[in-house]
């Protein structure tokens, strides 16, 4: 990796803050991450930890309730926290795009594949018909639809979920983004889908030259794309960094919980019982008061009752956030 | 590692589940906050206590006729009226307040009987069409569907010139139609009743198919039921009115809401408020009953949920 | 598909055939037919006369039989009363009601579908209390007391349109409005609860995150799929408000098949209505069967079932 990357997104101390009848409620409470072109940010964390709603916030998606605040959140050199909805929509779907969740719903069951695949190009590029189909139809080849002249004239519930999730990383690259952010994008696909899939994104990705942030649970997935690793927990980062440093030692005690949630071939014995992370997230109203795993962490001791006033850097940028040195955390894995 | 139900964590917990009401106290609040359920039900127990205690509250017969005090204009028409009709007097000399008063009782009768037949009719369709399924429960569809397509309003005129004017036709009519909703509601509830554990336990235990029926699907769809029974009571009474308004309902001299509007029709352009007084007991208390509804469905949901 | 069609298509006849075979038993139930068409002052030996005549003294499954074969070829007889063909006498008076259904569809969905996309678009705000407000009152009001107030009010006060009659496009407003405003509540709730629930659907979301500017987010992403079950719904209020019509058209003198209804109801005059019962039945089971097989294809799911 060079040493002057080219920043796409810069992110810093982000918060997501909504109301609710209890309190307040904060599901994001402040993460700080950058992504640069060609690079691949995973986001890991439980359903819960606020990490969609950490990609919705980006996108200026969230929630009419929910209020989004940061120290800067740059987008190509600019930043977008103050500008109005109607140009973040000039941003949204041509710097920045993004592919969801629920292949199944997320497409418009009224309208044909070409028509919602050429409206963003129409909308944002030019007006020119025969151009955005031209587009369609290229994008649709480049994931991997076959006869793809013949798959526009379909409707959404003509398609399988596969193919449905490949026409919405089509219709996200209709304009050429800079920046692709997938929310799960395979989650709700099947297992031998969800890896043609993510070989798809990680080859167009490369291809586009295109900075990714995917947002995931899944470990396994992290391992074979990330270049960068961001483990969340309860709306916090608790450890960050390059994906090899954090797989290879993992410092934080969640994030080496999660790994041993894994099973890795050769190492894990047949029969042998997986890891497992006890307890819930906790609840997200109120006020921080000290670390919010401590509930659940074999390590915790009276120390764990206040948080570190900041993470504890390493070198490479691999960084975490506990009371317990390094030392301590990378013992204690091994015990 | 550490007994984590020992250490209760303060600040991850808040104030509101320490608080945690109990369940009666949330439905009692939810009622009292349902602004819908307590207006509709405020107006439907002043409607229900005047139809109920008429003879005490009704300053005159209903049927008392003096030709001499016709059409006697309401007090706020003009200022001499008598403090003895205070709504005034039709067109054969009846103190309209009694009649109004007495209204309410026949229209309250309409819809409290009618519901009664439609209510053990259309439940009757429903849970045997959902419980047992397949060919009764198509049979049940059919005549659900049979019964959509019959215009009620016609048809009904014609029952009534089949069968004579009366209280008693219009109320069984009435019944023997509106038990569609019944029917529907009825056959979907008990559909998903039947396939819940506990119903699909008391049958794996061997219970009868009655006592099913009545000891674990029907406590469950009682809420349900209320709420068609409130949409049917009221679409029942306004088609009385509707009926007894065009002739081909009560008769003379029962003092209807409906056949008032008809008596009054002649009167309109000289003494608008014999048609005004009526249509208003006739919309409060089709309001009433919708609200009441209304917020009974939010409340239940909301329960549900 | 097809087979779901021809399915529904049967059942729908099916339901046609035992809908006029209630009505004819019903109607015939009713008065003697022969003693309606000799008239009061006949005597015993004329009645019988007219009894042989018209067939009446034959069994009534013959008389079904013999009616329906006519019916078939659409002949249904002649009127009692006016001793013209029935078939001459609505197809001269039908154009009436449709335009009049037409129109009240017409103005309950310009009303409810604007009003309904508002109040979904902002919850609990201003425009959704105002068209809750709407909703509640106009389920509660009764069509023909509105009609005879819009009468006293427009008509007689202030003289603005006509109350009687159906010469002029003024003649209609007021019955419009009559007929119409009883559709608007449950045409303006199903539009706010569908737009609700596209709103927050995930196209919408995906929508949006294509950079879509907030007009064709609404107008072609929402309103579009919000609005398929509406229309639907319209479709087969359209079938219920042909009842409806039957008193908006003899309050207002509108002189369509609802008042032909009517007036032959006063006159014992079976052909006529047992005929205007079948057509407002195969009204209401064509739409309902238009409208299932609408739904049908635009969600492959149903007819597989």
């Amino acid at each position: 990796m060079s040493a002057e990357k080219d920043i796409v997104l810069d992110v810093q101390n982000l918060k997501v803050d909504i109301p609710v009848s209890a309190g307040m409620l904060h599901p994001v409470r402040g993460i700080s991450f950058s992504v640069a072109r060609g690079e691949t940010l995973c986001i890991v964390g439980e359903s819960g930890c606020g990490k969609s709603l950490t990609s919705l916030a980006l996108m200026g998606l969230l929630p009419k309730n929910a209020q989004r605040s940061a120290d800067r959140i740059n987008f190509l050199d600019q930043d977008i926290q103050n500008l109005k909805e109607r140009e973040m929509a000039r941003l949204r779907g041509v710097k920045m795009a993004m592919i969801f969740q629920e292949p199944m719903t997320s497409l418009n069951p009224s309208y044909t594949i070409s028509n919602q695949l050429e409206e963003v190009y129409l909308r944002h590029i030019s007006s020119n018909r025969a151009e955005a189909r031209e587009r369609a139809i290229f994008l649709l080849g480049k994931v991997g639809i076959s006869s793809a002249e013949s798959r526009l004239g379909q409707y959404p519930h003509q398609l399988s979920g596969g193919l449905r999730q490949r026409v919405m990383i089509a219709m996200a690259l209709m304009c050429g983004p800079d920046l692709i952010i997938a929310d799960e994008p395979t989650t709700a696909l099947d297992v031998t889908i969800q890896a043609q899939i993510l070989h798809l994104l990680a080859e167009l990705q490369a291809d586009f030259d295109m900075a990714m942030i995917l947002i995931t649970h899944d470990l396994g997935i992290v391992a074979r794309v990330a270049d960068k690793v961001q483990v969340m927990y309860a709306g916090l980062t608790v450890e960050e960094g390059p994906c090899e440093a954090v797989f290879d030692t993992p410092l934080h005690p969640y994030t080496s919980g999660l790994l041993r949630c894994i099973p890795v071939p050769g190492k894990t014995a047949p029969g042998q019982p997986l890891g497992t992370v006890p307890g819930i997230v906790p609840n997200m109203v109120g006020e921080l008061q000290g670390c919010m795993f401590r509930n659940r962490c074999e390590h915790a001791t009276d120390v764990c009752e206040t948080l570190p006033n900041s993470a504890t850097q390493l070198a490479n940028g691999h960084a975490f956030t506990c009371r317990l040195s390094p030392d301590a955390a990378t013992r204690s894995e091994g015990a | 590692m550490i007994d984590m139900s020992l250490s209760p964590l303060r600040g991850q917990q808040t104030a509101e589940e320490i608080l945690e009401p109990s369940p009666m106290s949330k439905l009692r609040r939810r009622i009292f906050k349902n602004h819908s359920f307590m207006i509709g039900a405020a107006i439907l127990i002043v409607i229900l206590v005047c139809a109920l205690v008429a003879p005490l509250l009704a300053p005159h017969d209903p049927y008392e006729l003096d030709l001499s005090k016709r059409l006697i204009n309401p007090f706020w028409h003009d200022k001499k009226t008598d403090a003895e009709f205070m709504l005034g007097t039709d067109k054969i000399g009846r103190d309209y307040l009694s009649r109004l008063i007495y209204g309410a009782q026949i229209s309250l009768l309409i819809g409290f009987s009618t519901i009664l037949i439609s209510g053990v009719i259309g439940t009757a369709l429903g849970v045997t069409a959902g419980y047992f399924g397949g060919r009764v429960d198509m049979m049940v569809n059919f005549i659900i569907n049979t019964r959509l397509a019959m215009p009620v309003f016609l048809v009904a005129m014609a029952a009534v010139v089949a069968f004579g004017a009366s209280l008693h036709v219009v109320i069984l009519v009435l019944g023997l139609f509106l038990w569609d909703r019944f029917a529907v509601v009825m056959r979907s509830i008990t559909m998903q009743a039947r396939d819940l554990d506990y119903v699909k336990a008391a049958r794996a235990i061997g219970c009868s198919t009655p006592h099913i029926i009545i000891r674990e699907i029907f406590p469950n769809v009682l809420s349900s039921l209320t709420v068609v029974a409130t949409v049917e009571m009221a679409n029942a009474i306004l088609l009385e009115a509707a009926l007894s308004f065009l002739g081909f309902g009560v008769q003379a001299p029962t003092p209807s809401w409906g056949l008032m509007l008809n008596e009054g029709r002649e009167y309109m352009f000289f003494s608008p408020w014999l048609l005004a007084l009526p249509g208003m007991g006739l919309f409060l208390l089709v309001l009433a009953i919708n609200l009441f509804g209304d917020g009974l469905r939010d409340v239940t949901l909301e329960r549900e949920r | 598909m097809i087979a779901y069609a021809l399915k529904r298509i049967f059942v729908a006849f099916l339901i046609l055939l035992v809908v006029s075979g209630l009505t004819f038993s019903l109607s015939h139930l009713s008065a003697d037919p022969a003693l309606t068409i000799a008239g009061e002052q006949a005597s015993d030996e004329d009645i019988e006369a007219v009894r042989k005549l018209y067939g009446f003294d034959r069994p009534i499954v013959e008389q079904y039989g013999n009616w329906l074969g006519r019916a078939l070829q659409w002949d249904f007889g002649d009127s009692f009363h006016y001793k013209a063909p029935v078939v001459e006498m609505i197809s001269g008076r039908i154009g009436t009601t449709m335009t009049l259904g037409f129109l009240a569809i017409l103005f309950a969905l310009v009303i409810s579908i604007p009003l309904g996309t508002l109040a979904a678009m902002r919850p609990n705000s201003f425009i959704d209390r105002f068209a809750l407000l709407i909703a509640v009152f106009g389920q509660a009001l009764p069509t023909f007391w509105f009609a005879l107030m819009m009468i006293i009010v427009f008509g007689v006060w202030w003289r603005w349109l006509p109350i009687s009659g159906n010469t002029t496009w003024a003649h209609f407003v007021m019955p419009t409005i009559a007929l119409g405003y009883y559709a608007t509540p449950a045409l303006m709730r199903l539009t706010r609860a569908g737009m609700i629930e596209v709103l927050g659907s995930d196209y919408i979301r995906t929508a949006r995150a294509k950079g879509l500017s907030p007009t064709v987010v609404l107008f072609k992403h929402a309103l579009r799929n919000a609005i398929i079950p509406v229309v639907a719904l319209a479709a087969v209020w359209f079938g219920f408000m042909l009842g409806g019509s039957i008193v908006i058209e003899t309050i207002f003198n509108l002189k369509g098949i609802g008042w032909l209804s009517y007036d032959a109801l006063l006159r014992s005059d079976l052909p006529v209505v047992q005929a205007i019962v079948l057509i407002f039945a195969s009204f209401y089971v064509v739409l309902t069967l238009l409208a299932d097989l609408l739904n049908a294809y635009l969600d492959p799911r149903i007819s597989v079932r």
